[in-house]
């Protein structure tokens, strides 16, 4: 996915769909067998979206290939549609929408149960196909008879009628499949189903609609089973009640592994593989049933060892051929990234704060956010009781407190990761009390996390596009076909971050190969690069080394420069040259507020920190 | 309208596939309650479970040393399992874990289709359970009524060695914390195998005790599988008390609808699984975090 050559994938698609019948017959490939080949990939392509992009494995799909494939059959030949092709469209439209109203049930859950309810619902639509509506789908026999199709030329009429021109016309369709299935990827929506994949906690706090998002997703994936699932009835002239079987999702989800999910392509090559071994085995040796034990053998093996299939195979072989030495790469980048730092080292850069959207409440003077009464109780343990907590616009505020005063938690009550007991948080003059953490992000109110929250597969400049466009976008947005390039203002945005945490010379090195003040950096930076309003930084410099610890105490002083931030830290001396004022919390109270020189003086403080007993 | 004694011969029909389901359940959730690994393979360790005794049983003519056999067979198989592939899957995410396991249970299918194909055996209940008992309003086949206790007895079991001794107290502390487990100095990966193996045996001997009833097939687990999911979904994943009491509940809605017409016994359960969904989302005794 280059960006100075954009079509360059597209092209060789359709070279390679063009060059197959030239190439594979050699290979003792049929023209069905091919067809059935694209009809898979197809199938899988949304799968793939589903699974190796959003994080969702269903093992399910076989509900929507059935149902677009039956409403598309039945359409044709009990009705007596005229058009193959809006026929098959019809039952991809249907296949959506039921899978709109399963998303709704199934994502109630993620994980283990996603895929268990999965493959319950499909089971259900097996059932149903073969009792309830057997009158409409023939029960055990399917539907036979399921036309050609034609295409009207004007002068002529094309009748793909012979196995070549039936594949010419599944190509054709893949080919479509995989340029919109490119531009969804492409996308916004694409970026943020991949950080739903890797976090989907973070990509809820840094503001999307994590939800909306996943069933984006699961509709996509449903759309691409029933599409497909119509073009199994025209390839086999009739549709075949199997297609609801629970080994039609299996056959899906083992070759979209065998292919190596998160790649669109995957599974095209895992049914290539599967296909024409299962042919090779069946007619070839004559193996007969044990086809299929040979098949899974070797498909455990590759889930073994091969962990990213196929394609990620090629990929790393490519990387150990080609560029022999990543860690050099590594190595020549990071003398930049200290050059960076060397450079910046001398002052303290003054960085403007990042344009962001006008907010409604910009012009609203007085507290920017004010927390009254706030208790939070777990069962018998009081967390935090009657905390009264005021932040002025443009102020820098520390929170310090010995550990178990409730700093965590409160600082959860204020983006609203976890509800309060009682009491109430206004926040740009907005009740924020019992938001979604997602909304409250949306309104200019995020924090950086203790424990590192990353995107851990994505790079650096992948993670702070996830945070800015949900500022840039709002949190739910179709904007499936446009570009993500053309979202304005998000390149200069997350320039502009990388700038601020010092991480331009490393923004295209994935996570897991930064260091740790690396990754501290960044997760300042994710709650950043939505250019919130006020800043919640949860203990910044937890773990650092005293050298890390100088840097980002720099990086903190930049930041707060025209922002409102709250920092919670137990390194009171770095604290106390960021921060104006200190709140001091002991026990789930509020112990004392004051500047840095009345904190330190205070006896108070003095005894909750040397273990003293506060006078009552 | 509803003949009583055909509505109360179906009630004791679902507590017999209830009880099944309960202790098939109880093995899928233990295991993923422990090992945080849901076992694709657990239809198939079911199937093997039958398999095994129907071939002890065809060379013992025993009922007994199936019954064992089918349980052993289930227990070994599951060790052997987690110490050959599912060790080296913990650290891997839950997607790997789930495609290992489906390849497994593919691939333990299809070595028994290999050897015994794909007819259906047929393995008879014991000498004295056989033919029917008149319990007074009813007749009933014995081996069912049998069958009704020797499962509540695997269930007791079951229950006695998770809440009653020393390793069930590891492996309930396990399930809630497996890291601490591991921390307090106990060899956590220890007490994972013998979960994976306490688990397989449990389905393994549901399946042989089960080969009266309905015949054993390579691809009988699949069902199974399916229907444990629904019944793990209901009670709350991880939960032995979930399970048990999810099992009952799925085997009486299978039973009941079944009598006014089978093809809809699969969609209201369905239906329960969804109600359940909505109403509690983390299962009738489940407990939020769980996933």
């Amino acid at each position: 996915m280059r960006s100075q050559r954009p079509f360059l994938i597209e092209a060789l698609t359709a070279i390679g769909l063009i060059a197959a019948p030239f190439v594979l017959p050699y290979l003792a490939f049929t023209p069905t067998t091919m067809s059935r080949i694209v009809v898979w990939g197809l199938f899988g392509i949304g799968f793939d979206i589903l699974f190796g992009f959003t994080g969702l494995l269903s093992f399910g799909q076989s509900a929507f290939y059935g149902t677009g494939g039956m409403v598309a059959a039945y359409l044709l030949i009990r009705m007596g549609f005229p058009s193959v092709v809006l026929a098959v469209i019809i039952g991809m439209i249907v296949a959506a929408v039921v899978g709109y109203l399963i998303g709704l049930i199934a994502l109630r859950r993620t994980g283990i149960y996603f895929a268990m309810i999965t493959v319950a619902i499909a089971e259900v639509f097996y059932f149903v196909e073969f009792n309830p509506l057997a009158e409409y789908t023939g029960g055990e026999n399917g539907l036979p008879g399921v036309p050609t199709p034609k295409l009207p030329l004007g002068f002529t009429t094309i009748h793909f009628d012979t196995d070549w021109k039936l594949y010419a016309f599944f190509g054709f369709w893949y080919f479509i499949g995989i340029v919109i299935a490119l531009r969804i990827v492409r996308s916004p929506v694409g970026v943020i189903f991949s950080a739903i994949r890797d976090n989907p906690l973070r990509a809820a706090a840094v503001g999307h609609n994590v939800h909306g998002y996943k069933l984006t997703a699961f509709v996509i994936a449903a759309a691409y089973a029933g599409f497909a699932g119509g073009l199994l009835g025209v390839l086999q002239g009739f549709m075949p009640p199997e297609a609801f079987t629970f080994d039609t999702s299996g056959q899906l989800v083992i070759q979209t592994a065998i292919g190596g999910a998160g790649t669109l392509f995957g599974p095209l090559l895992g049914a290539t593989v599967w296909l024409y071994l299962s042919d090779f085995f069946q007619n070839t040796l004559h193996l007969g049933a044990t086809w299929k034990l040979v098949l899974g053998v070797v498909f455990v093996l590759l889930v073994c060892f091969l962990r990213r299939g196929l394609i990620g195979g090629i990929k790393d072989l490519y990387e150990l051929v080609v560029r022999p030495a990543p860690k050099d790469a590594a190595a020549a980048a990071s003398p930049g990234a200290a050059g960076a730092s060397g450079k910046t080292s001398g002052e303290i850069r003054v960085a403007a704060p990042t344009p962001r959207r006008p907010r409604a409440a910009d012009t609203i003077s007085g507290p920017i956010l004010e927390a009254i009464d706030l208790t939070k109780r777990y069962d018998g343990l009081i967390a935090n009781s009657d905390i009264n907590f005021s932040v002025r616009s443009g102020e820098v505020r520390g929170i310090i407190g010995p550990n178990g005063a409730g700093k965590t938690t409160f600082f959860r009550m204020l983006t609203c990761e976890v509800p309060p007991t009682s009491g109430k948080i206004t926040f740009e003059g907005h009740d924020i009390t019992g938001k979604s953490v997602t909304d409250v992000c949306q309104l200019g109110l995020t924090k950086s996390y203790q424990v590192n929250q990353l995107f851990t597969r994505l790079t650096v400049r992948q993670n702070l596009t996830i945070s800015a466009l949900a500022e840039r976008r709002g949190k739910f947005r179709l904007d499936l076909f446009k570009h993500i390039r053309k979202i304005r203002g998000l390149t200069e945005q997350v320039e502009h971050t990388l700038d601020l945490v010092n991480l331009t010379g490393r923004a295209d090195v994935p996570v897991s190969a930064l260091a740790y003040g690396e990754k501290r950096r960044l997760e300042i930076g994710l709650a950043l690069a939505s250019s919130p309003s006020l800043l919640l930084l949860d203990e910044p410099l937890a773990g650092m080394s005293p050298s890390e610890r100088a840097e980002t105490v720099k990086l903190l002083k930049s930041i707060a420069h025209g922002r409102t931030m709250v920092v919670i830290d137990h390194d009171m001396d770095s604290l106390f040259e960021v921060v104006e004022r200190i709140t001091v919390l002991q026990e789930g109270r509020v112990l004392v507020e004051g500047t840095p020189e009345e904190i330190k003086s205070n006896t108070a403080v003095q005894e909750a920190y040397l273990g003293g007993v506060v006078a009552a | 309208m509803i003949n009583w004694g055909n509505f109360i011969s179906q009630c004791f029909n679902g507590l017999v596939l209830g009880a099944l389901l309960a202790l098939i359940s109880s093995g899928l959730t233990i295991i993923y309650g422990t090992l945080g690994v849901l076992n694709l393979a657990h239809g198939a360790m079911f199937m093997l479970g039958g398999y095994a005794g129907w071939l002890a049983y065809a060379y013992t003519g025993s009922f007994i040393v199936a019954v064992i056999t089918g349980s052993l067979f289930g227990m070994l198989v599951g060790v052997a399992t987690e110490r050959i592939v599912i060790r080296h899957f913990y650290s891997r995410p839950h997607e790997d874990q789930l495609l290992v396991t489906f390849g497994l249970g593919i691939v333990f299918v299809e070595v028994v289709r290999f050897f015994f194909g794909s007819l259906s055996k047929m393995v008879p209940p014991p000498a004295g359970l056989v033919g029917i008992t008149p319990l007074g309003f009813m007749f009933y086949p014995t081996y069912r009524l049998a069958l009704l206790g020797i499962v509540a007895v695997a269930l007791i079991a079951l229950y006695i060695v998770l809440y009653r001794t020393r390793i069930g107290m590891i492996v309930r502390a396990g399930i809630e914390d497996s890291v601490m487990v591991d921390s307090l100095g106990i060899d956590v990966y220890k007490v994972f195998m013998l979960v994976f193996g306490i688990g397989a045996m449990a389905a393994g001997f549901a399946g042989i005790v089960n080969a009266p009833v309905v015949s054993i097939a390579p691809d009988v687990g699949e069902g199974i599988l399916v229907q444990t999911f629904v019944v793990v979904v209901i009670g709350g994943v991880g939960s032995f008390p979930g399970a048990v009491l999810g099992g009952f509940v799925a085997g009486e809605i299978v039973s009941i609808t079944s009598m006014f017409n089978p093809a809809y016994s699969y969609i209201m359960l369905f239906v329960a699984m969804t109600l359940v969904l909505v109403l509690r989302p983390y299962g009738l005794l489940g407990t939020a975090g769980r996933e």
